[in-house]
C-alpha cells in the first residue's frame, strides 16, 4: 500500500507470533462425519484426527468427497451427521468466520476489483484490525510470499503463480493456525506446480501451520504430506504416511492410485504348483491361496532379464522413452504389465524376455473387495528346484535393474523366509 | 503484390460485412438526426411555400417558452424521482431473488411481470388504481377512514402518481440485469469473506456493489433514456395535464408536432433533448467509468 511498507518489514521477524496463545496448537477431530444431498451420500461417516503442525492430504479421485469434507471443516457446508472439533471446541454448527481457519480456494477467490494489497488485508479489515497493524502485517506477509512489487496491481494483471501467492498471503496474514487448501495448484502449469509445492511446504514448516490439503494429484500428496488420507466414494480407504501408502497399499484401489505409472494389477489363476498370472500357466508367482485374487507389482520393481533367465516369461509390446527412464509395456499371458526401467533399454517390440521382482514387491489383493491379503509371493529369481537367494545381483547384460531408494531400503529389511517349495520357472 | 491484393480483398470483405448494420443505422438513426437538426433551423412552409431559413430563431423562441421550461422541470423531477428509486428497488429485488428462497422462480417471474405488460395495458391497469371514485387506492383509503385523493387530477399529486407507476414498471426490468450480474459473481468470493467473518452488509458494500458497477452504469444510462422517452402512459393517464403538471419533454414534442403542427419547433426541442442526453451520458461514462471494474 505505502512505499514505506518494505522498509518496515526488514526489521520484523516472520509472522509466527500467535494471535492468542490458546488458539495455537489445536487439534482437528472429525467423528463419523457424513454429508448427504437428498438420496446421494457424498461423505459417509468418516473420522480422523489432525495433530497441530501436521500437513495432511485428503487424496482421491474427483467425486470421492474430499472437497466436501474440507468444506465441512471450513463450515461452508453443513455436516448431515457427526461432529467436528477444533481444539476444545465443537465447531459443527459454528459459522465459518468463528472457526479460526483460513482457506485457499482452487480458483483463489480473489476479489477482482481490489488491489493485491487490499485483497490480502480484506479479512483484517473485516475483523477490524487497526490500520497500522494491517500495514505491518501486510508488509511482512508480502515479503514472505515475494509479492512486494505487485501490491498495487489488480489480480487480472498477475500471472497464475502470483495469484496463487496472493491467495496464500491472504490465508497466512490471518494468522489462523489452521489452513485449508482446496486443490490450490490445479490451475498452474506443471513447472510452476513443482515450485509452489516446495514453497507451500516450506511456508507451512516455517509458520508451524496445520494444513489440510485436498488434491487428486498423488504426486502432490506424496511430496507434501506428512500424512495422506486416501478417500473413495465418501469413505477413507487408507490413512497413513506417504511411504505407508506406497509400500503397503491397503486396497487394490490404493495400490492403483499411488505411483506413476500406477501399480500393475493382474488376476491370478490356479495352476499345478501355485497361482499363476492368467494366461501364463508355466510360472507360478504365488502360493495356491492367492489364486483368483489379484497380484500387484509396481512398475519400478520389475526387472527385465534375457529370455534364458529365471522369472516370468513375457513379451515386449512397446517402450516409451522418457529421458531418465522408460516405460516398457509387456504382455504376460493375457495380462499387460508396465515396467519402469532406467535410461533407454535396448528392447525391441515382440522380443521375449523374463521378468523378476522381489518377494516384498508383490502385493496381493482380494478379488471381491480389493482388501490387502497377507500372502507372500514366490522369489522369482530362484532357479527351479533350488533354494532361493535373497540378494539381487545385477544380471549380466540386463540393462534393467532398477535401484530406487525404496527398493534398497526394502531389500535390506527383507528377511522372512517363506517355505522351501520350488517356485519359479519350470517349462 | 499478391499479398497486397489479398489484403485489400479482406478489407472489402470486412466492409461488406459491416454494410447491413451501417445501412440500417444510417437510414434510421443518423439520417433522421441530421434531418431534425436541419429542420430546426427552418420555419415550416405554409401552403406549398418552401420552408424559410431562420437560423437559431427557433432556439431563441424555445428559451422564451415558459411551457418548455415547465416541461423540462417536470422531466427533471420525473427523472430524479424514478431513476434512483427504481435502481435501488431493482438491486434489492435482485439480491432477494438471488438468494435461496422457496418458490424463487415464481417470485422472479412476479417481479418481471410489469415489464412484460405493454405500457398501454399497464397504464390502463393503473387508471383503475388511480380513478377518483372507484379506484383501488381511494377505496382502500376510504376503508381506513381517509378521504380520497384525486391522484391524476390534482396538479400537486399527478406527477408523483406517474412516477410511482414508472418505478413499478421499470424496477422489474432492471432487476433482470442485476440478477444476471449477481449470478456471474463467483460464489467463492462470498465463501472467502465468510471465512473471515465478514458481515453481509460489509460484503455487499466492499464486494458485491463494486462488482455490480458496470451493470449499474448500464442501467443508469438506460433509465435516463427511458425517463426522457416517456410518451405512452401519458396518453392514457393524464395527456400531460392538468395544466401541464405531468407534461414531459417527449410528449411536448409530440404535442408540438402532431397537435399544433409546428414541426420545426418540435425538431428544435428534439435537438435540445439529444444534446442534453449526450452530455449527461458522456459525463456518466467518464466519471463513473474510472471507478468501475470490468471483468
Amino acid at each position: 500500500m505505502n512505499p514505506d511498507n518494505n522498509n518496515q518489514s526488514q526489521s520484523d521477524s516472520p509472522p509466527s507470533r500467535p494471535p492468542d496463545a490458546t488458539r495455537k496448537h489445536q487439534r482437528i477431530r472429525l467423528e463419523a462425519v457424513s454429508k448427504r444431498w437428498g438420496e446421494s451420500t457424498a461423505v459417509d461417516g468418516i473420522g480422523f484426527d489432525v495433530a497441530p503442525g501436521e500437513f495432511v492430504i485428503l487424496l482421491g479421485p474427483s467425486g470421492c468427497g474430499k472437497s466436501t469434507t474440507l468444506r465441512m471443516i471450513a463450515g461452508l457446508e453443513r455436516a448431515s451427521a457427526g461432529r467436528i472439533h477444533i481444539g476444545e471446541r465443537d465447531v459443527t454448527h459454528l459459522p465459518p468466520g468463528d472457526r479460526g481457519i483460513s482457506m485457499v480456494f482452487q480458483s483463489y477467490a480473489l476479489f477482482p476489483h481490489l488491489s493485491v494489497a487490499d485483497n490480502i488485508v480484506f479479512g483484517l479489515r473485516s475483523r477490524k484490525v487497526p490500520r497500522a497493524e494491517q500495514r505491518e502485517r501486510l508488509a511482512r506477509v508480502a515479503e514472505l510470499v515475494d509479492l512486494e512489487a505487485y501490491l498495487e496491481r489488480k489480480p487480472a494483471q498477475l500471472s497464475g503463480g502470483q495469484r496463487q501467492r496472493v491467495a496464500l498471503a491472504r490465508a497466512i496474514i490471518s494468522e489462523h493456525p489452521i489452513c485449508l487448501m482446496d486443490e490450490p495448484l490445479s490451475n498452474l502449469d506443471a513447472r510452476l506446480r513443482g515450485e509452489m509445492r516446495r514453497e507451500i511446504k516450506a511456508l507451512q514448516r516455517r509458520l508451524g501451520m496445520t494444513v489440510i490439503y485436498v488434491t487428486h494429484d498423488q504426486v502432490e500428496a506424496m511430496s507434501m504430506g506428512d500424512r495422506v488420507i486416501l478417500m473413495q466414494d465418501g469413505r477413507i480407504v487408507q490413512d497413513g504416511t506417504p511411504d505407508e501408502l506406497y509400500d503397503r497399499p491397503a486396497t487394490a484401489f490404493a495400490a492403483g492410485f499411488i505411483g506413476s505409472p500406477a501399480m500393475n494389477l493382474v488376476t491370478l489363476a490356479a495352476a499345478a504348483d501355485g497361482a499363476v498370472i492368467e494366461g501364463e500357466p508355466h510360472c507360478s508367482v504365488a502360493p495356491h491361496e492367492a489364486k483368483g485374487h489379484r497380484l500387484g507389482v509396481r512398475p519400478e520393481e520389475i526387472r527385465l532379464l534375457p529370455a534364458d533367465a529365471a522369472g516370468v516369461p513375457a513379451e515386449v509390446i512397446d517402450a516409451e522413452y522418457l529421458g531418465a527412464d522408460s516405460i516398457v509395456r509387456l504382455r504376460v499371458g493375457s495380462e499387460q504389465l508396465r515396467a519402469r526401467l532406467d535410461g533407454k533399454p535396448s528392447v525391441a517390440p515382440g522380443a521375449a524376455c523374463r521378468l523378476q521382482w522381489r518377494r516384498e514387491a508383490a502385493h496381493f489383493f482380494a478379488a471381491d473387495d480389493g482388501r490387502r491379503l497377507a500372502i507372500a509371493g514366490h522369489d522369482l529369481a530362484a532357479p527351479p528346484g533350488r533354494h532361493r537367494f535373497e540378494s539381487h545381483a545385477p544380471h549380466p547384460g540386463g540393462p534393467a535393474a532398477t535401484t530406487s531408494p525404496v527398493q534398497d531400503r526394502e531389500a535390506r529389511a527383507s528377511s522372512n523366509p517363506a517355505g522351501n517349495d520350488s517356485p519359479g520357472v519350470n517349462r | 503484390m499478391v499479398i497486397h491484393n489479398a489484403d485489400r480483398r479482406m478489407q472489402v470483405y470486412g466492409a461488406l460485412l459491416l454494410l447491413p448494420a451501417a445501412v440500417l443505422l444510417g437510414t434510421f438513426a443518423y439520417l433522421p438526426t441530421v434531418a431534425t437538426l436541419v429542420n430546426s433551423l427552418f420555419l415550416p412552409g405554409f401552403r406549398g411555400e418552401p420552408p424559410a431559413f431562420v437560423g437559431l430563431e427557433n432556439y431563441a423562441m424555445l428559451v422564451e417558452d415558459r411551457t418548455f421550461w415547465r416541461v423540462a422541470r417536470n422531466n427533471l423531477i420525473y427523472a430524479l424521482g424514478t431513476i434512483p428509486t427504481s435502481i435501488a428497488l431493482a438491486l434489492g429485488m435482485a439480491l432477494f431473488v438471488n438468494a435461496r428462497l422457496p418458490g424463487r422462480g415464481l417470485v422472479r417471474m412476479a417481479y418481471f411481470t410489469p415489464t412484460i405488460l405493454p405500457m398501454i395495458a399497464a397504464a390502463n391497469v393503473w387508471m383503475f388504481f388511480y380513478a377518483p371514485q372507484i379506484g383501488l387506492f381511494n377505496k382502500l383509503l376510504g376503508a381506513l377512514g381517509f378521504s380520497g385523493v384525486n391522484w391524476l387530477g390534482d396538479p400537486g399529486v399527478a406527477l408523483g402518481s406517474v412516477i410511482v407507476m414508472t418505478v413499478w414498471k421499470e424496477a422489474g426490468f432492471f432487476m433482470i440485469f442485476y440478477l444476471a450480474a449477481l449470478q456471474s459473481i463467483p460464489p467463492e468470493l462470498k465463501e472467502a469473506s465468510d471465512l473471515e467473518g465478514t458481515s453481509r452488509w460489509s460484503f455487499f458494500w466492499r464486494v458485491t456493489f463494486p462488482l455490480l458497477m458496470p451493470t449499474t452504469l448500464f442501467v443508469l444510462i438506460n433509465a435516463l433514456i427511458n425517463a426522457v422517452r416517456v410518451v405512452d402512459h401519458l396518453f392514457i393517464l393524464t395527456k400531460g395535464g392538468p395544466n401541464n403538471a405531468t407534461n414531459l419533454l417527449l410528449y411536448y414534442v409530440y404535442e408540438n408536432a402532431f397537435s399544433f403542427f409546428d414541426r420545426s419547433y418540435a425538431a428544435t426541442i428534439t435537438v435540445v433533448i439529444l444534446l442534453v442526453l449526450a452530455v449527461v451520458a458522456t459525463l456518466k461514462f467518464t466519471v463513473l467509468d474510472r471507478r468501475t471494474h470490468y471483468q
